[in-house]
């Protein structure tokens, strides 16, 4: 660990010039100020500079590692898009200020919206989500605000699929709904019959991913949309996987009547170590009038924001302003370079790169989840034959990955597959980046076999080894104390 | 092709590895009818040059109008440094710190903000952000719930004061559970301590306290927070981090202190940008902490007993989502609250205290200055760093005159705050000159003497 | 292989149940349930003198990978918890049938106690539940 930057702090030392040189004293009542200035780091700007570049330089990140995460779309973010989002004409724009002193902006927001439209076959998009969860809530919301306004009072059941993402079930809870999982096959697909039986009059929807969260297209998507809209049921788009099929199939189309997008994830906007993120949700007229507000709509005289005003029946506010603005242009921007025949090579692409991926491992004798399917834009790696003989897990495979200059792939997601990887290289990565992490995989799995202490051990090139889980949950240090 | 590094003769040798003859071939699982050729209505691609010209000239026609709002998102300044290292690639392009031992550099980012929250706030533990701050208040609202022993009620108090919007929010995000705001009256811009007193036999799981108050007014945190904890209720203080270089944070409110301290972190480093991204944080009472959402960062050791960082508490996440109330949230603002700890390492406590200092001070100076204009009455004494103004006519015109002479005049509360009249909400941080005020005063007084010759 | 004393009854849910000669009913997970769990790294007990339902979740046992609510299937007061386990969570792995234990009742009706799983239906409830 590198020094904590309170470490470096001496009394007196502080960036002079950042702040105003000498304010007026203030004439505030005692009872309410404070008796002395926070305590703070004192430090010079060199070291703050020197200090946070040096731990910049102990993570991996995309710009520096082959980062496959699966169900994250680790693509290029690409410089331009930071850039010119930020402009200072966008950066210091205050949310407050009149639309007329923002036409730039809108516009930009409006052809987002426009193109997420076009992308998704969705008839309309409200931008203010500011995560995927977000983006789930206000769907789940939206089908519920719809059942509501029809009087149809007893649907409050939503079907989620056993191989889901957490965040499902927590949303459907989250608009007081309950859960009902369903099955999945043999080949990845949803049980059919169980989703027969699963519907009925207290159904309000069905949240599905599609290439599912197991890697695979779900295959039968037109019967099961038919099976949920019969039963008087709605359907919700995880947009995690949209990645896998920009441009070669619409989700409005497979029957899907609210999606949310992850920004973050198919247009490329940055991770940032955990976020910001953007969840864009989109729907068809049915569910139109529910979306949140703020939207923007084109006038005559320009562009102009939608308030709960012109949309009486919208779920509400999501966020104190408009959402992640400033990520919204990012994703403008790249959807700006992409254009029509991007959009389309993105699948093409992150599938060409995952299928030759899974092709490679496969011929190296790994076992595929499911061997029979083609890949989409990821792929799901069992690694549970090699635990049962060398007792080398998949974590520690990952581990080892690490010290071989690969960020790890997810791992034990999705659940139902045990000792997993699931795998997700992206379009914007070069062959020989494969085949560099295929290589890699064979020769730690014959570490595994000849000597598998040494990955048990791993990683053992990093800043630090494997952290003890149990004594940073039992002995809580999550504020640095001053000695003295 | 843009971000594609395939060549013809790689893409050739691929598919051949692959088994099939085109990249067509590798969609054949999705049915026929819902095959595309490409997608309508995707405007056509521009290269890097093109889309920079674009940019330019939408952000040219943006640019302009000195900045005297305030009501949620202030302008302040940010030193080059900020973005200039938070932008690199290492931090910008990083994910979530699931490997911990290939993350220490965001996961130690995080826990040195966790420790400058604790201590801007005077509470003891705080989590790694949220997404903002109207989003923060209302997991606050259902963490209270969650957490409060001594009572089963789903209602929160909340002072009039709390901002507009993040009580529109937390309503939106906390109706499917059943949670219920209920508002003090306000009189003379603040809450009357005796409101809460008569409030009395009621039974609320916490009471909610915005300080500075929306229409930047002070409190009397003090009275409300032991009168609160008197009625069992836990208090939340929703804070404006640069004020609380200044005032005294919740920590320190009344005997016991505020339970939970949440707010936008915004002024801290981030540009307003249209209104996000933004963060909100969150911190509480140590003995709280397994009640508070979001992601956490714990220091620990490695197995060579070597300190490093790692995500903690996670399995209380799950937790949260199966108790009384539930939240699915997350993530972090991983991106702003890099920015955020540089930009509290850059400035430090006295720094920032006299940002707030200068920021009140300004704020004063264009108070008196308007003052002594016909047609504007300040409505309250006591303020930190937003003043209400009460016009003798109504304010979306005035505001709008302002525009045209380059002055952004602030908000027009009366869609919010009808009881007050014609009123206005403005600002001035300490970026604004007093050129700047000056400016202000002179549009102001223009206007208003325009409309009245008319 | 779980052990599952014979002088207990158990809960679908993991939980066993012992009465005292005093007529307190002291609760504690199960052998499965701290295997199932791993190492524990925090316990939240309820306050004594708690009246609980049947089926109400008392207490909460927490390890790295999740934490679980604990239930108690009776209806009565908590008289006493386990201090120990403040700084010792481990003891509810180390032993979960005797260090270990949670929480003690006195409960409404000792006789609901019987209608629980003793510890053969237990053990054949387990083995379903592998399948």
């Amino acid at each position: 660990m590198d020094s904590l930057i309170f470490e470096r702090s001496r009394a007196g030392r502080g960036s002079r010039g950042l702040a105003p040189a000498s304010p007026p004293a203030s004439e505030l009542p005692a009872q309410l100020v404070r008796d002395t200035a926070p305590a703070l780091p004192e430090v010079s700007e060199l070291q703050v500079v020197r200090h946070y570049t040096r731990l910049s330089q102990r993570n991996f990140s995309i710009d520096t590692h082959f980062y496959p995460l699966g169900s994250c779309t680790m693509k290029y973010n690409p410089k331009v898009c930071n850039s010119l989002a930020m402009l200072p004409g966008f950066t210091d724009r205050h949310p407050y200020a009149p639309a007329k002193q923002g036409q730039g902006f809108l516009a930009c927001m409006y052809e987002l919206q426009e193109m997420l439209k076009a992308a998704t076959g969705m008839q309309a998009f409200s931008l203010t989500p500011m995560a995927g969860a977000q983006g789930e809530f206000a769907g789940v919301a939206m089908i519920m605000a719809y059942h509501q306004s029809r009087g149809d009072t007893e649907r409050r059941e939503i079907i989620v699929p056993d191989a889901a993402h957490g965040t499902n079930p927590a949303t459907a809870t989250m608009c007081g709904c309950t859960v009902r999982e369903i099955a999945t096959g043999a080949h990845g697909d949803v049980d059919l019959d169980a989703l027969r039986a699963a519907v009925g009059p207290h159904t309000a929807g069905i949240m599905l991913t599609n290439p599912s969260t197991l890697g695979v297209f779900e295959r039968r998507i037109p019967e099961i949309a038919a099976i949920v809209h019969e039963a008087g049921g709605l359907l919700y788009y995880d947009g995690a996987n949209l990645n896998a099929i920009l441009g070669r199939a619409l989700p409005a189309a497979m029957g899907f009547d609210v999606m949310h997008i992850n920004l973050h994830k198919t247009f490329s906007t940055p991770h940032g170590g955990g976020g910001p993120g953007s969840g864009a949700v989109g729907v068809n007229a049915r569910l139109a009038p529910f979306l949140p507000v703020p939207m923007v709509a084109q006038g005559d005289d320009g562009y102009r924001w939608l308030t709960e005003a012109d949309c009486p029946q919208s779920i509400g506010r999501l966020s104190a302003f408009m959402g992640n603005a400033g990520i919204l242009l990012r994703a403008y921007v790249y959807m700006r370079l992409l254009g029509p025949e991007g959009m389309r090579r993105v699948a093409d692409y992150a599938t060409l790169n995952a299928n030759y991926l899974m092709a490679r491992l496969a011929a190296a004798g790994f076992r595929l989840a499911y061997p029979d399917r083609r890949a989409s834009h990821e792929f799901i790696v069992s690694l549970k034959d090699l635990t049962k003989a060398t007792g080398v897990t998949a974590m520690d495979m990952a581990k080892g990955l690490l010290d071989r200059g690969f960020h790890a792939p997810t791992t034990y997601f999705p659940l139902l597959v045990p000792e997993c990887l699931l795998i997700e290289p992206t379009e914007t990565e070069a062959l020989e980046e494969l085949d560099a992490f295929a290589d890699a995989l064979i020769e730690l799995r014959d570490e595994a076999r000849s000597n598998p202490e040494s990955l048990k051990a791993a990683p053992l090139t990093l800043p630090v080894r494997r952290l003890d889980d149990v004594r940073a949950a039992k002995q809580l240090d999550l504020a640095w104390q001053p000695t003295h | 092709m843009p971000f594609i590094p395939h060549t013809e003769d790689e893409v050739r040798d691929m598919l051949g590895a692959i088994g099939v003859s085109s990249i067509d071939e590798l969609f054949d699982e999705i049915p026929a009818e819902l095959r595309i050729d490409g997608l309508n209505g995707v405007l056509p691609a521009l290269n890097e040059a093109g889309i920079k010209r674009l940019m330019a000239t939408r952000a040219a026609a943006d640019t302009g109008g000195l900045c005297f709002i305030g009501a949620g998102a202030y302008d302040h300044h940010i030193p080059a440094a900020v973005w200039a290292v938070a932008t690199r690639g290492e931090f910008y392009s990083a994910y979530t710190p699931y490997q911990a031992e290939a993350s220490q550099g965001t996961l130690q980012v995080i826990y040195e903000y966790q420790s400058m929250m604790a201590e801007l706030t005077g509470l003891d533990a705080s989590n790694a952000s949220l997404y903002d701050g109207a989003t923060a208040f209302a997991e606050a609202c259902l963490m209270a719930v969650r957490a409060n022993r001594k009572s089963k009620s789903r209602r929160i108090l909340t002072t009039r004061g709390m901002s507009p919007a993040y009580r529109a929010v937390a309503s939106a995000l906390l109706q499917g559970q059943g949670l219920e705001l209920v508002e003090l009256p306000m009189a003379d811009g603040v809450t009357d301590p005796q409101a809460l007193e008569a409030l009395g036999e009621q039974d609320f799981a916490a009471l909610a306290i915005q300080q500075p108050s929306f229409l930047g007014t002070l409190e009397a945190v003090d009275a409300l927070t032991d009168l609160a904890h008197a009625q069992n209720m836990l208090v939340i203080g929703v804070c404006n981090p640069t004020s609380l270089a200044l005032l005294k944070p919740p920590g320190q409110w009344g005997d016991a202190g505020a339970d939970v301290a949440c707010g936008e972190g915004q002024p801290l480093g981030i540009p307003m940008s249209s209104g996000g991204p933004y963060f909100g944080y969150m911190v509480c009472r140590q003995a709280l902490v397994r009640q508070m959402p979001g992601r956490i960062v714990g220091r620990t050791v490695d197995l060579d007993g070597r300190p490093g960082f790692t995500l903690t508490l996670q399995a209380r996440e799950q937790h949260i989502r199966r108790s009384k109330a539930t939240s699915n949230i997350c993530t972090n603002q991983g991106l702003m609250v890099t920015a955020a700890t540089i930009y509290m390492a850059l400035l430090g406590g006295e720094g920032l205290r006299r940002v707030a200092l200068q920021s009140h001070a300004n704020t004063r100076a264009l108070v008196d200055g308007v003052a002594s204009l016909d047609g504007v009455r300040v409505a309250f004494d006591n303020y930190f760093h937003e003043a209400v103004l009460v016009l003798d006519r109504p304010v979306a015109p005035v505001l709008e005159s302002l525009a045209q002479q380059g002055v952004l005049g602030g908000y027009d509360l009366g869609a919010d705050y009808p009881e007050l009249g014609d009123a206005l909400l403005v600002c001035a941080t300490e970026q604004r000159t007093p050129a700047d005020i000056d400016n202000y005063v002179r549009s102001l007084g223009d206007t208003l003497a325009r409309s009245r010759a008319a | 292989m779980t052990e599952a004393p014979d002088n207990l009854k158990y809960t679908p849910d993991h939980e066993w149940l012992r009465l005292e000669d005093d007529g307190t009913v002291t609760l504690g997970v199960t052998d499965h349930a701290q295997q199932a769990l791993g190492e524990l790294v925090y316990v939240e007990l309820p306050e004594a003198g708690r009246e609980l339902e049947p089926g109400e979740a008392c207490a909460v046992v927490e390890s790295v990978k999740a934490a679980s609510d604990v239930y108690s299937p009776l209806a009565g007061a908590v008289t006493a918890i386990n201090d120990a386990l403040a700084d010792t969570p481990e003891l509810v792995n180390d032993s979960p049938y005797a260090d270990g234990w949670l929480l003690q009742l006195r409960p409404a009706d000792p006789k609901t106690l019987e209608d629980l799983m003793d510890p053969e239906a237990y053990a054949r409830f387990l083995a379903e539940s592998e399948d």
